[in-house]
This record gives C-alpha cells, structure tokens and sequence, in this order.
C-alpha cells in the first residue's frame, strides 16, 4: 500500500541526502518526494510517498525519528488530506487536433501555457488520479515530453 | 581565539584526556595547537589504528572515543572504524581536515567527499563551513554521540576554519533542538511484562550490548538474582554479567553455547535488552521462537520490530527498565517457580556442554582456558575476528564491566590490535590480553610499533593456523572443502616480527608448552608476543548452520572425534 509521509525537516543543506541515503540504505523505495520551506523559513517540508506494508512504514517512520535533522514525521495517509501534483506535457497538436485538445483541457480545468507551431504545453495541477486521467487523455495525440512534481500534501482543517 | 584553539578548548573542557589520530596537511594547524595543550595524543601508525583505538578506549572507559585524521585518504583510512563503531553502538567522534573552502569540489590534492562517504555509518557528520558555527556543531556532535543509543559522529573541518579567528564569546553555543519527543508507554509496557513473566515457566533473559552501555550491570544481576532467571548473552552482551554467576548461561548464536541455544530455542518468554537480533542469533527472523512471547527493551525504537516480531516492545533505557521492573516485581511479590526450567538446563549442561576434541595436537581451546585460569578476570580481553574470537567468546569467562572488547557487528579483523593499544591507554594499569589470529594481526600489524613505543601491558596471543579459519571451515563444510584462497602459504616468523619491534616473544606448538609459556608472557612486564601454531583443521563448535535454528546445532557434545547434530 501507498503511504504519504509528512516529514518536517531543519531547512539545512544535506537534509535531503540523508533523507534519500537513508532509504537507499535500508532498501526503501521512494514513489515520488517533494520538498519546500514552510511557513517558517528554517523549516522543510518533505512529502514521501512510500509503497510498503504496515512493517515496513512503521521503520522507516522510526529511521527518519533517528536523523538528527528530523523534526517530526506524520503518516497522513489515512488522514482528510488535500492533495496536489503539477503536470508539464508537451503534446503534438497539428492544427487539425488542436480544438479536440483544447477541449480536454477545458474538461479538466487545465491550462495551456505554451503554443508552439506543432506543439502545446499543458499544465495541469490534481491529485494523482487526475493527473493519471489527463496523461491517458492526451497521450493518443503523441507526448513528446512529460514531466512532474512529487505530490505535496495538506491535512484538512477541522469542519 | 581560532578555530583549532577552540576545538583543543572544548575537548579539554570535555574532559577528554586522550587523542588518537595521524597529522596530514590540513590538520598540521590543529596539531599544532594540540601538541600544546593538556590533552595527550596517541600517534598511531595508520588512521586505522587511530579509530580502532578510540573505539577501544571507548568500550573499556564508556567515555567517548575521540580520533583525528587529515583530509583525503586519512580521512578514508578512518571508514572501516566508524562503520565498526556504529554497529557497536560505541560513542565515538572523528575529526577530519578537509581542504580549504574556496577549494572544495575541485578534487584538490587530498580531497575527499568524506561527508558523503560515512553518512550511513554515523549518527550523525557535519561539515564546518562557519567558524561562528563551531561551537555549537561540536556541542551537539558531542550530544549525539553520547546519548540515546551511542554511535560514531563525523566532524569535518576545512584547513581555514582551524586558522580562521573569531570572538567566540559572542557566539551561540546551545544546542537548539525542536524534535518532537515520541510517546513514551513505558508504564503500561512494564504491566504487560510483569504479567507475562507471571505466566511463564521457561523464562529467559538475554542480554546485549545495551546493558553496558547502559552501565545497568548492577540492576541486571539484581533482577537475575531475584527471579532466579536464566540468563544468556549475545556476543556483545558478553560481560554483562559475570559470567562465573550461577544462572547465566553464555553466549547465544551461529557459535554460542549449546545449553544456552537450547535455552533460546525452548523458552517460553524472552526478555531481550539491549540486543538487536542480529542474524548470527535469529537465523532466519521469520523462524525465530515462534512459540515464545518476545519482550524486546531497547532505547533505540527503529529497533523494536525491526527483526523479529516482538509480543511486548519497550522504548527505555535498559537501566531505568530494569530497576523500574524489579520495584514493580518486589511490589507484587511475583516470583514465577521455576525449578523444573533449572533443572531442564541443568541436564542439558550436563548432556550438551562445551567440549572439544582432545587428541594430542595444539588446539586454541586449552590456550585461551588456561590463560583465564591464570588471569581470570584482572585483565581486559579484546579479541580480533575469526575463530579465535568465538573460541574466546565460549571459553573466556568474563566477570567485569567492559573487560570485553570484540568487534561484533562489523566483524572487522584487524580490529584486536588496535583495540587492545586504546584499552590499554583507557585503562592505565590493567593488563590487556589480545586474541587475534594470524590472519587478523597482519590487517594492522603496523601498530606493534605504538604498542612498543608505549610499552603497553598488552599480551598478544596468535592462534597461528596459517589460513583463514572461519572461511576455511565454511569451506570444509559446506563448498566440498575447496579451500578457495583461505590458506596462507606464506607467513611471516611472528617471533622475528616482533623482535623487529622490540617486542619480547615466544612461540609454542604442543599442548605440553601453554603452561610455560602463558605464565611466563604474562609474568614479563610490558608487551609480549606469544605465537601459538595450532592445528589448522580445529573448527568453531557448536554451529547453526546458516538458516537453522538454534536447536539444529552441530557439535562435538562430548568431545568426541565425529560431528553431529544435537538430539
């Protein structure tokens, strides 16, 4: 199963290798990370999204508790979250496709922020089923380029 | 003030009386301060030596080992003893130069990213790239090697900032921490393992590591005494408790004493503290006592659950948890009966002992017996790595608080000498007997010379067999006995070696001279080196084969010639 590990972090340089050294180390797979500074600036955000059965994330939850530089650890997968990725695709787009593509990004509520003369850029931000559902969408046009951030994730505010 | 001043101030205001380490150009600043303070420091022949040495000097003392190395290959030369130390669990800070900031990432002449290449063998390493910073670098470098479970901590120094000068008086120099503590369930923990030990008949206590460093010597026995619990060790548990002791049964594991396997494999409940499960003892984890209720108490949480499937998990300190579970016993007057359980041990004793074939050639064995009938607990034992090691491990008994030294998690052959110079420095005044083989004393032979030089009580013991012993038994056992590279056909005269030092030595080949000569090495004051050829074909026995269980073990039980398997 999928977890998603809010780890709070010193906003120091070398935090992320140890970070990412640590679950080398131990053969922990990282799906997908981000990281940024927070609401304070000396403070880093890594969002984990770690595949693995209770065993496995319990030990690396108590291996990041160990890193000096580790604040605090929160597994938020069964939490209310508000999740996000952000999407870059270059997709072919004769003039003949480009309404058809136009019109899928009006669906998802996505933008197109680059047109070249055979090319579009696309940019779209959801959580990662959109995403999934947008790159399934456009890939019969022809991806020429794909890129995308590690999810970032928010716990919910009490209703 | 500078920063190599600052640095030399702060040890010295850590009362750190003792440095081993190797000068090299980017430390010549901070040697140069050293050199005139209070702190005396250790050259050793390799940076190898250094790092073992404070590693020694930590386990016999349970102060911090402290070692300097130079940028670039001193640095690297320090790897080996850092991955040692934190398997151990030993406190340990190394300071390296590093070459001068403005020339980092260039691959100047001796650089070496050594940040990188210890991050997953310390606790923890820092780069000093601010003077300001130091201070407050070393305060919490000294903190995250002493506290919670010990480790090794990394310090690495551009040459600038030894020579660089600031008013450190204005300087932070606190520790600023916001790690959230975990939740501590101690006290519901502690009922659950009263009520176990209520309800168990085969109970056994075993003891790691974690007791002496936890310096909880007293309380264990004391909690031994009071339940009349069995208890076994793990190879760096040996010592723990006097070995000597009614009820304590040895060491467990891949070469641990039969009836204390037998113990393991029958118990009921296993209160483990201050142990890691570590494979020698677990075999396959998903095998381990599948009948028995684990308690597992280790200070470390990541090591709760990390092997073995625990019943009952304890995040505590193996001194606090002791004494805490002892008062809450006395409290309500638990005294399990276990008499059948004595007497179930007391026959396999009797069935399975520690034995070995006697048949007229030099074996270790008898060595190593006869050397702790003559010594018995007035000496520290380091050991290096091989079958020497365990054959002290089964026939060593050890009586004191860290008067055992062996590397256990690593198991770095090369080890022994140099742990036994910084034993020797650690504990002034006691004799130090090395076991090493001679395969691991030429690892870091070099550091005869520091012995020599310092004339240090160390008694050097070499089980001679000319090869690698536990290869070659692997090899003989299980590879068809293809002896793949694991015999020496070329070894030096130890006897002339340690001339070349200055090093009094002896050499014995029959089992008629161990009394001779183990008498006289230990009568002759200052190092002695005594070379005993043994028989080369003696294996390490009992053994569980790699994968079994405690309880499938090999052995000659009543030393005879054939091997067989227990039962």
């Amino acid at each position: 199963m999928k977890h998603t590990l809010a780890v709070l972090v010193e906003n120091q340089p070398g935090v992320l290798s140890h970070v990412a050294g640590l679950f080398s180390r131990r053969g922990y797979n990282i799906e997908s990370l981000a990281v940024g500074e927070t609401e304070d600036p000396s403070v880093s955000r890594i969002t984990l999204v770690v595949e693995g059965d209770e065993k496995v994330i319990e030990q690396v939850s108590k291996q990041l508790n160990k890193q000096v530089e580790v604040i605090k650890v929160n597994d938020i997968t069964n939490e209310e979250i508000v999740e996000r990725q952000l999407l870059l695709v270059k997709v072919a787009a004769d003039t003949a496709v480009r309404q058809e593509i136009m019109q899928i990004v009006e669906i998802f509520r996505c933008r197109i922020v680059d047109i070249g003369r055979r090319s579009l850029i696309v940019e779209a931000t959801g959580d990662e089923e959109k995403i999934e559902a947008i790159i399934k969408s456009l890939r019969p046009f022809g991806i020429q380029e794909l890129v995308r951030t590690g999810k970032v994730a928010m716990v919910r505010g009490a209703k | 003030m500078n920063g190599a001043e600052y640095l030399v101030k702060f040890f010295e205001n850590k009362n750190v009386d003792l440095i081993f380490g190797y000068p090299g150009g980017k430390v010549i600043f901070l040697y140069d301060v050293l050199a005139r303070s209070s702190i005396k420091h250790i050259l050793t022949r390799h940076e190898q030596g250094a790092v073992h040495a404070a590693d020694g000097y930590a386990r016999v003392t349970g102060r911090p080992g402290v070692c300097f190395a130079t940028s670039g290959p001193g640095a690297t030369n320090l790897v080996t003893g850092i991955a040692n130390a934190y398997l151990d669990s030993v406190p340990l800070i190394a300071v390296t130069g590093q070459v001068g900031l403005a020339d980092i990432g260039r691959d100047s002449f001796q650089e070496a990213d050594i940040i990188g290449i210890t991050m997953p063998i310390t606790k923890h390493s820092y780069m000093v790239k601010e003077l300001e910073k130091l201070p407050a670098v070393m305060e919490e470098a000294w903190s995250v090697a002493t506290t919670g479970r010990p480790g090794p901590v990394l310090v690495d120094i551009p040459s600038d900032i030894f020579a660089g000068s600031v008013d450190f008086s204005t300087v932070p120099k606190k520790i600023v921490t916001r790690k959230v503590p975990l939740k501590n369930g101690l006290d519901e923990q502690l009922q659950k393992v009263v009520d176990a030990l209520k309800n168990s008949k085969r109970p056994l206590l075993l003891a790691g590591g974690g007791i002496i460093a936890s310096h909880a010597w007293d309380q264990l026995k004391e909690l031994k005494d009071y339940l009349k619990l069995p208890v076994a060790t793990t190879l760096m548990g040996k010592g723990a408790v006097p070995e000597t002791e009614e009820g304590v049964l040895g060491m467990v594991g891949m070469h641990g004493k039969p009836f204390a396997n037998l113990a393991l494999s029958f118990c009921d409940l296993l209160l483990a503290i201050g142990v890691r499960f570590s494979d020698r003892i677990t075999g396959k984890p998903e095998k381990f006592l599948p009948e028995a209720v684990i308690i597992h108490v280790d200070i470390d949480p990541a090591e709760l659950g990390k092997n073995v499937k625990t019943e009952i998990p304890v995040v505590c300190d193996a001194g606090k948890f002791l004494a805490e579970l002892l008062g809450r016993l006395k409290k309500e007057k638990v005294r399990p009966r276990l008499s059948e359980w004595h007497k179930q041990i007391a026959e396999w004793k009797q069935k399975y002992p520690l034995a070995y074939e006697k048949n007229g050639s030099l074996k270790p064995q008898p060595i190593i017996e006869e050397v702790a009938r003559v010594v018995g607990d007035r000496a520290i034992v380091v050991t290096d790595v091989g079958q020497h090691q365990m054959f002290v491990a089964q026939y060593y008994p050890i009586g004191g608080l860290r008067n055992f030294v062996s590397s256990g998690g690593l198991g770095t052959m090369g080890f022994g000498l140099p742990a036994a110079v910084g034993a020797a420095f650690g504990r002034p005044g006691e004799m130090v007997l090395l076991f090493t083989g001679d395969g691991s004393i030429q690892m870091n032979v070099q550091e005869l010379a520091t012995v020599a030089q310092h004339q240090l009580p160390v008694k050097i013991f070499i089980m001679n067999n000319s090869c690698l012993g536990m290869v070659r038994q692997w090899q003989e056992l299980f590879f068809g006995k293809r002896y793949a590279h694991s015999i020496f056909t070329y070894n030096p005269d130890f006897v002339a070696l340690a001339g070349a030092y200055g090093i009094p030595a002896l050499k014995i080949s029959r089992p008629d001279e161990i009394h001779g000569a183990v008498s006289q090495a230990v009568r002759t004051p200052g190092p002695v080196l005594v070379d005993c050829v043994i028989d080369q074909e003696e294996n390490v026995f009992p053994m569980i084969p790699p994968g079994g269980s405690p309880h499938e073990m090999l052995g000659r039980w009543q030393g005879e010639a054939h091997v067989s398997r227990i039962g």
